[in-house]
């Protein structure tokens, strides 16, 4: 590959997107150009939609996007971490098969790993996929999944091997969502929405060309979907700057970020809403309060520190030095600052926090904080498995003995 | 945008999230020194001595590493650096817990005679405290123990060639020991702000007695001065004098803060190595949910009270208009933080760690006493909500 310069990456996008840029086309029928020039995806490889460039050249193209106001491919929801997982896993047939509507948003995608039987240990799926001629037939219960109701394809990580020992007895597979074996069902949180859902599976068809990697490496596959995940290759749309724009693509890509962002409406709600806290102390008086004063400083001391420590991980990062443990902490920092932030709405709200809805205060939201905190120390790994996770990488502490070693149909489960 | 919100912009872009290799290599060269000055055997012996240090090795980390005048500028013979480079050195002193007159001498007395002095008062003050020949210390508290300047009762009578002290000073760092009293005292009748100013006095003068108080950390040695009409110069002017006085000791909680990091992340590494050799059941303890979570917490508390007093150094040392209040946020967060250490740290070693013979209790008294030195969390919550006008 001949090395490009700069210059001649923002030379070549500007040209592009001068001749290209169209802001009354559709919103799928510009994806599907920017899929076939490459320059929606520009670090992906050439024959997959991209154009094989260095991460830093694909930022001077993205700049370019943005400073034009140019809309990009999809990436809402999971469908990044499928492509990213098809991209290094996937056979040609698969990536030639979804990765183009991947981009042009045609398709959406959920993550079906978790169960009810396997939360933090998910290697201990029992979701089981069996051979049957030239399908696989999936059978069992999948939870926690996001936007499962509307997706097309899902990413599925379902045990083909009993006698194997358990990360050894999983395959990954693309299941269509849309079949009679699949019932996806909402799952109905504890503040009330229901951002999630459970999925159940009776004799669901998977045809064997939908088999991602090996039979028996779906811990592997499913390693590449979490590391994505954790680098933050999904997430939530943010239509900041797209708010006043004008034009039929500006209109349908608002429209779908309404929809993909509509599950995570509380999430801010559940981080604590410590921006809230001082503003609350004085409307409500609380300000004077010596005690509630003192809590308000904790709060405010934990979360000015856990913010300067993620300053200090990004800065070691930035400078290439080592990771230093203040960048493992995060979550568990987060989820600390939630908790102590809702006890101090508490004292702030008073008996005010018996009441919920628009006649509570703050329209609701700051009931939806009591009843949203209780999330963010189990969701994404619960706050017990962080503590594992910083002994053992960072403290270099010893692992617990296992008792789920031999044969998975040995292991004592759910 | 107005101009003091383009300078706070400003200033919270020099603001430092990592050190430069530079005060990297500063930091190993102070921590190599004290790894061969300052073993536990030499904390033990020093902390029983009544001078509470040995002349010797200050002499070294005066004259070899010209630690003392490490903030203080060329001029006055320093060395140059700030706020960041003082708290490096005390975040290492409080890792080795050296038993020296660093804290009064360089943090209390230098930053006073900085913040007060005249141009004349630092030409003849800081050249003396900047080369270790001159132990000073600085005079606030008074026997009830509080670390407002406002309270301050203890006199200073105009007289035909300065002033008269009169009152009782307490909780003076070392005391006993300095050739230098810095102190903060208020004319006659004058309440609240109003007529305070500090006062510079040979600490073996007539009137002035001074003895050494049976101290809970006995590596910080601590003083009652009773101030009998002693002979005494003002340092700076009488306007606004408490202004110094609040910088000063503002700059003391964040030095103080670094200070306590130091001996808190001893105290996690301490725990830490327990737990790896620790055998119980047939297993290290370390291998046991309950050992790990415990340190994986105190990792968290360590890594984020250390951001604060970093955070909090780098602020003073661009002079941020927000230092001050994240002086009593530093402090407050590293007083919780180092006692908890602490504790858990003796937890972790279990019946051994309460005995006199293993050293988690040198640091234990440390951050016991450093807890309330310059006030205690509850006072520094207090002034960070008045200072962030909530």
């Amino acid at each position: 590959m001949s090395k490009v310069s700069e210059a001649e990456v923002r030379a070549e996008v500007r040209e592009w997107l001068a001749a290209n840029w169209d802001p009354d086309m559709s919103l799928v029928e510009w994806r599907r150009k920017l899929a076939d020039s490459g320059w929606g995806m520009p670090q992906w490889p050439k024959e997959w939609y991209g154009r094989g460039l260095p991460h830093a050249l694909a930022r001077v193209v993205e700049e370019e996007f943005a400073n034009l106001g140019a809309v990009g491919v999809a990436k809402s929801g999971v469908r990044l971490l499928a492509a990213a997982t098809l991209l290094e896993h996937g056979s040609d047939l698969q990536k030639k098969k979804f990765l183009r509507r991947i981009l042009t948003g045609e398709d959406t995608w959920c993550q079906f790993f978790s169960e009810p039987g396997s939360g933090s240990d998910l290697a201990g799926a029992t979701t089981r996929a069996d051979l049957k001629g030239d399908f696989w037939n999936i059978n069992g219960q999948k939870v926690w999944t996001t936007s499962a109701h509307h997706a097309d394809h899902g990413l599925l990580l379902a045990r083909t091997d009993w006698d194997a020992p358990k990360h050894e007895g999983l395959s990954y597979f693309v299941i269509d969502v849309k079949q009679p074996g699949v019932d996806v069902q909402p799952l109905k949180q504890m503040n009330g929405h229901a951002s999630f859902n459970q999925v159940f599976f009776t004799d669901a068809k998977v045809p064997q060309e939908n088999l991602v990697g090996r039979v028996g490496e779906g811990w592997k596959v499913a390693m590449t979907t979490l590391a994505h995940e954790r680098r933050g290759a999904d997430g939530l749309t943010s239509p900041s700057k797209r708010g006043t724009r004008v034009g039929r693509i500006h209109a349908e890509e608002r429209a779908e970020a309404e929809k993909a962002n509509q599950p995570y409406k509380w999430y801010p709600q559940r981080a604590g809403r410590v921006d809230l806290v001082i503003d609350r102390a004085r409307e409500t008086g609380a300000n004077r309060d010596p005690h509630v004063r003192q809590e308000i400083a904790k709060l405010m001391i934990m979360a000015k520190s856990a913010e300067w420590t993620s300053r200090r991980a990004r800065a070691a990062q930035q400078q290439g030095r080592p990771q230093g443990p203040e960048g493992s902490l995060g979550k568990l920092a987060a989820s600390n600052v939630a908790r102590a932030a809702a006890h101090v709405h508490t004292l702030i709200t008073g008996t005010e926090a018996m009441l919920t809805g628009n006649g509570s205060p703050r329209d609701g939201i700051i009931a939806e904080i009591l009843v949203s905190v209780p999330a963010i120390s189990i969701a994404g790994g619960t706050d017990e498995i962080q503590r594992n996770i910083i002994a053992e990488r960072v403290l270099e502490l010893p692992k617990e003995p296992r008792f789920d070693t031999g044969p998975f149909r040995n292991v004592r489960r759910n | 945008m107005s101009t003091s919100d383009e300078s706070r912009l400003e200033s919270k872009r020099r603001i430092q999230f990592a050190f430069t290799d530079e005060q990297e290599q500063f930091r190993s060269a102070i921590r190599r020194f004290l790894g061969d000055r300052s073993p536990t055997t030499e904390v033990r012996r020093l902390m029983g001595t009544a001078e509470g240090y040995d002349p010797v090795v200050w002499r070294q980390l005066s004259e070899d590493l010209a630690l003392p005048g490490i903030h203080i500028s060329e001029q006055y013979g320093g060395a140059g650096f700030g706020m960041v480079e003082l708290c490096i050195v005390t975040e290492e002193l409080g890792r080795a817990l050296l038993c020296s007159p660093y804290f009064s001498t360089a943090v209390l007395a230098a930053n006073a005679v900085l913040n007060a002095g005249t141009e004349a008062q630092k030409s003849a003050l800081l050249p003396d405290i900047a080369n270790g020949a001159r132990l000073a210390t600085l005079a606030v508290t008074e026997p009830n123990g509080n670390w407002d300047p406002m309270s301050i009762k203890v006199a200073a009578i105009p007289d035909v060639d300065g002033y008269r002290i009169g009152g009782v000073k307490s909780y003076v760092v070392d005391g006993h020991v300095v050739d230098l009293l810095i102190v903060a005292a208020r004319a006659p009748k004058a309440a609240g702000r109003e007529g305070l100013a500090l006062f510079t006095l040979d600490a073996n003068a007539a009137g002035v007695e001074r003895r050494l108080l049976e101290s809970t950390d006995p590596t910080r040695k601590i003083a009652r001065i009773d101030f009998h009409g002693a002979h005494a110069n003002l340092l700076g002017g009488l306007d606004d004098g408490a202004k110094p006085i609040l910088r000063t000791l503002d700059q003391a909680a964040i030095a103080l803060a670094n200070e306590m990091m130091g001996g808190a992340q001893a105290l996690l590494e301490s725990a830490l190595n327990y737990a790896k050799l620790r055998v119980q059941f047939g297993r290290t303890i370390g291998s046991f949910q309950a050992i790990k979570h415990k340190l994986a917490d105190m990792l968290l508390d360590v890594e984020l009270a250390k951001s604060a007093a970093y955070y909090a150094a780098q602020a003073a040392a661009v002079e941020d208009p927000e230092w001050p209040a994240l002086a009593s946020l530093a402090k407050a967060a590293a007083s919780e933080t180092y006692l908890h250490t602490a504790a858990e740290c003796i937890q972790i070693h279990g019946g051994i760690g309460f005995t006199w013979d293993n050293d988690t209790h040198l640091w234990f008294k440390r951050a016991k006493s450093s807890e309330v030195f310059l006030g205690q969390p509850s006072y520094h919550r207090e002034l960070l909500m008045q200072r962030w006008g909530v």
